[in-house]
């Protein structure tokens, strides 16, 4: 059985649209506007979208916060909004704009209650801690309250509650957003740590494309709330044409060059290839005046801005 | 029990506005009663009621409302909760929405008002001259139940309608500490409309009025039929189911905020 089903999905928001001082108008946004989806056990989903595509929507109606307007939703099992409780404590939710931490608590009490509150053996979450401890270090701020932690390390606390109940799927919206390098660090290989085990499914949005190289295979792509794109990475790629480009500089200016751009001034040689490099880097073996070669990937940010531009031109 | 220990933990790093807090809901609470006392320095008989007989009635709102404040009086905070998306990370916990927001933050500075409405209530019974028998006993603590009941499941109701009008401001405040208001003086007093929706509307006639009434042994100046101050808790109980409903309902509309 698969871990996340969603049929027809959907959630609508009415607005209140000012239209003058007296007058405002009622406006339906379709915020979700009928996802399919199936995550199988152990997968790590990436979903990513542009601003207000339906992401955080989607993720709340999965963890029974938001009752969907139609359509049907289980995640393991239960259906999220009437068999919540249950539901709960199957899953774990990280809410990067919002803690769920207790704002005056240390973190190490924090995570003390919700060890009551999901009623973990004591065993299990001492074992939990540990890992994550160790994992994110977080031994130098366990005492110190939650409203006067950093973002990072706030982060690196929410991490952790999420996990401590030992969930089997992990929902994350946004979990690297306001985080500097090292940090988004730290919780991307914290998150490949979880999940190499494979027993953990992870669905995690982001508006930060190197999170999605790092932990995901399979990359949903939404826009005005229906998924544009559902399939791995490479295939995205494929879709778009987006090749590996072989870029070559020179000490000298050449006029033309058999099956490359010429760009700065005839000193850089560009090509684009499909698979495998080795065909051009041999032929330019014999070429006057060559300084350096270097191979670029084709680049993720490209293709997804492309993406939601020709989805954008699409849209009613 | 965990939860309760944190809370209190988390409070206490306040120790200043907590002592403050303490303080201003003593006088809050002194307040009510020094208006009845001095109500009654300008006359000497409110709707046909001594002091010592309206103090009854006095008592048992301030015990019931008190004691209902301080068991789901919190409930008020979910306006901030909807309102800024927090009840998301209420919702993804195993427990009760309820449950949370009162364990959230205990409201142990609540407590020093149900202790002073037990005193006022236990005086006023002392000094009220009552023929006690054992159904009488057994009517006070029913009542005082119901009155509990009556008044948390107004603070259920009120609450509940910030899930469809997240502006609904002090509205929810008119029927909660106006409820007190009414309830504290003999219902015999209002007239006309006022009396009929408030007190059999809403029901907050069967608060303090009528078991108060058969307490002390007396008729109904009003000429309702004998036998209501008894079954006046009763219709407490029957009034509370809806606000569970209306919040479970409730629950269901919540919309979080956007991202
Ligand atoms: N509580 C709400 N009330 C009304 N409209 C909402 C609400 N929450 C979201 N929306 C609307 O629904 C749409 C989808 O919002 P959502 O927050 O799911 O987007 P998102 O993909 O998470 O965007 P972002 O990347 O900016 O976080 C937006 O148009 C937003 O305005
Ligand atoms: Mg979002």
């Amino acid at each position: 059985m698969s871990v996340i089903e969603a049929r027809g999905l959907r959630k609508e928001f009415t607005v209140r649209v000012k239209r003058s001082r007296l007058r405002r108008e009622k406006r339906i946004v379709h915020a979700v506007d009928g996802v399919d989806l199936t995550v199988e056990r152990g997968e790590m989903l990436g979903y990513i979208g542009p601003n207000g595509a339906g992401k955080s929507t989607t993720l709340k109606m999965m963890t029974g916060v938001l009752m969907p307007s139609a359509g049907e939703v289980r995640v393991c099992g239960y259906t999220p909004v009437p068999q919540r409780t249950k539901l709960t404590r199957r899953i774990g939710v990280v809410f990067g704009q919002r803690s769920q931490l207790w704002w005056d608590l240390p973190l190490r009490d924090s995570f003390d209650l919700l060890r009551h509150i999901f009623r973990v053996p004591a065993a299990d979450h001492a074992s939990r801690l540990r890992r994550c401890r160790s994992l994110l270090d977080l031994d130098e701020f366990l005492d110190i309250p939650v409203r006067q932690l950093s973002l990072g390390q706030r982060m690196r606390g929410e991490l952790t509650a999420a996990l401590l109940h030992g969930p089997e799927v992990l929902f994350l919206d946004e979990p690297t957003i306001g985080l500097d390098v090292v940090s988004k660090q730290a919780v991307r290989s914290f998150l490949t740590e979880v999940g190499v085990r494979g027993d953990t499914t992870l669905v995690l949005t982001t508006h930060d494309l190197a999170d999605i190289e790092r932990l995901c295979q399979r990359l949903v792509v939404i826009d005005h709330g229906r998924v544009v794109h559902d399939g791995t990475i490479d295939a995205l790629h494929a879709r778009y044409g987006s090749r590996r480009r072989v870029v070559v500089d020179l000490d000298e200016p050449v006029a033309s060059y058999s099956g490359a751009i010429v760009e700065a001034d005839g000193r850089r040689l560009v090509f684009e290839v499909d698979g495998s490099a080795a065909a051009v880097v041999a032929r330019l073996g014999g070429l006057p005046g060559l300084r350096d070669i270097a191979i670029l990937e084709p680049d993720i940010e490209d293709v997804v801005a492309r993406l939601y531009k020709t989805t954008t031109e699409d849209a009613p | 029990m965990a939860l309760l220990r944190g809370q209190i933990s988390a409070q206490a790093s306040y120790r200043v506005s907590f002592a403050i807090d303490l303080g201003t809901n003593m006088v809050a609470t002194m307040l009510d009663v020094l208006t009845v006392l001095v109500l009654f320095r300008v006359t000497k008989a409110l709707g046909g009621f001594t002091l010592r007989e309206a103090m009854v009635m006095v008592g048992l709102t301030a015990l019931a409302f008190a004691a209902a404040d301080l068991t789901v009086g919190n409930i008020e905070r979910v306006k901030l909760y909807v309102n800024t998306g927090r009840l998301d990370a209420v919702l993804v916990r195993p427990l009760g929405v309820l449950p949370q927001l009162l364990l959230m933050d205990i409201p142990i500075r609540k407590a020093a008002r149900s202790v002073f409405g037990a005193t006022v209530l236990g005086v006023a019974l002392a000094s009220a001259d009552i023929d006690w028998t054992v159904a009488r006993v057994a009517l006070l603590v029913y009542a005082l139940l119901g009155g509990v009941l009556f008044f948390a499941s107004i603070f259920v109701a009120t609450a509940s309608v910030a899930f469809w009008w997240i502006e609904s401001g002090e509205i929810g405040n008119a029927f909660t500490y106006g409820g007190r208001e009414f309830t504290t003086y003999p219902i015999n007093i209002y007239s006309g409309w006022f009396r009929r929706v408030f007190a059999y509307g809403l029901g907050f006639g069967f608060v303090s009025y009528y078991p108060a009434l058969a307490l002390l042994g007396r008729t109904d100046p009003l000429g309702l039929r004998g036998g209501r101050g008894a079954r006046a808790p009763a219709v407490s109980v029957a009034i509370a189911a809806a606000p569970a409903a209306v919040w479970r309902v409730g629950v269901r509309h919540y919309r979080s905020t956007g991202s």
